[in-house]
């Protein structure tokens, strides 16, 4: 391995709104600094919506992962309108279903529960990337 | 036309998940929204605008609205225009950061003291355009509300 294949771009929504928002960018946190920092990197939804050149060339044409907080997601159809050839979605409404358990709260500071949902949600979103990895897709 | 109560104004942050000002402007514009001015704002959420949210693409265009960037890029605001309608008011963070003397503020994901000290500068300048928007006779935040979470 050359070390030089290019990272998955991760969007995470920008939801201000909601704790489940809140979880998705936390999520993205986990993924890219701390599961899989060689294989991702963020790229900022704000600037998809905007259609910057340099944002759009990171994700255009390639493979990418979508962390949404809720069913509108944001961040999926940033990143179809932006050209990715393939969008994997995550979504933190799905993933708190499967962990019913917790009920995450806050919004700048989420609570233990918005922490662990981030995590469980990050650790999904892994899995993904190792496919993608595995598949050389992303190139 | 959204069913909302009038005289409000409304607050779009980039939200920038790349730098640590986009996390400022996230918890500034929470902190206005919460403490400062509950019942003066709201917050629209700027991917919306692309993902067809037409709530917001309708509210930016017939109230006030506010935007707060992180960068120079000026993605809210300049994105906001290009959906909707030119935001009343823009606030880039660097350009409090630069004029107040902050130096480094922590990372995207955890923003330290000094960041939270700008997310504070930052809602308090939110904070003075809303009442300049809505002609109120500006209050004292800073004696009102201390920092979140102090």
């Amino acid at each position: 391995m050359s070390g030089t294949r290019p990272k998955i771009p991760v969007v995470p929504c920008s939801g201000i709104g909601k704790s489940l928002g809140a979880a998705a960018r936390e999520a993205a946190y986990v993924l890219v600094e701390d599961l899989r920092p060689d294989k991702t990197r963020i790229v900022a939804l704000s600037l998809l919506v905007l259609g910057d050149e340099e944002a759009r060339r990171e994700v255009a044409g390639g493979e990418a992962v979508a962390i949404d907080g809720c069913k509108l997601e944001c961040a999926a159809k940033g990143l179809a309108c932006s050209g990715a050839a393939k969008v994997h979605k995550i979504a933190v409404f799905d993933v708190v279903r499967r962990h019913r358990g917790l009920k995450p709260e806050g919004v700048c500071d989420l609570n233990e529960d918005g922490l662990r949902l981030a995590r469980a949600t990050a650790d999904e979103a892994a899995k993904i990337v190792d496919e993608v990895d595995a598949e050389g897709g992303h190139a | 036309m959204p069913n909302l109560p009038r005289k409000k104004v409304g607050l779009i942050s980039c939200s920038g998940e790349e730098l640590p000002e986009g996390t400022v402007t996230r918890r500034a514009v929470r902190k206005v929204l919460e403490t400062l001015r509950p019942d003066d704002t709201v917050t629209l959420c700027l991917p919306l605008f692309l993902a067809g949210g037409e709530g917001e693409r309708a509210f930016a265009r017939y109230y006030p609205t506010i935007s707060v960037d992180g960068c120079d890029k000026r993605c809210a605001a300049l994105a906001t225009e290009k959906y909707s309608s030119k935001p009343l008011a823009s606030i880039v963070v660097t350009e409090i950061a630069k004029e107040s003397g902050y130096g480094a503020i922590g990372t995207a994901r955890r923003l330290d003291e000094s960041g939270l000290r700008l997310a504070d500068a930052v809602a308090d300048k939110i904070a003075e355009e809303t009442d300049r928007l809505l002609k109120r006779k500006p209050k004292d935040t800073t004696r009102r509300a201390g920092r979140e979470g102090s």
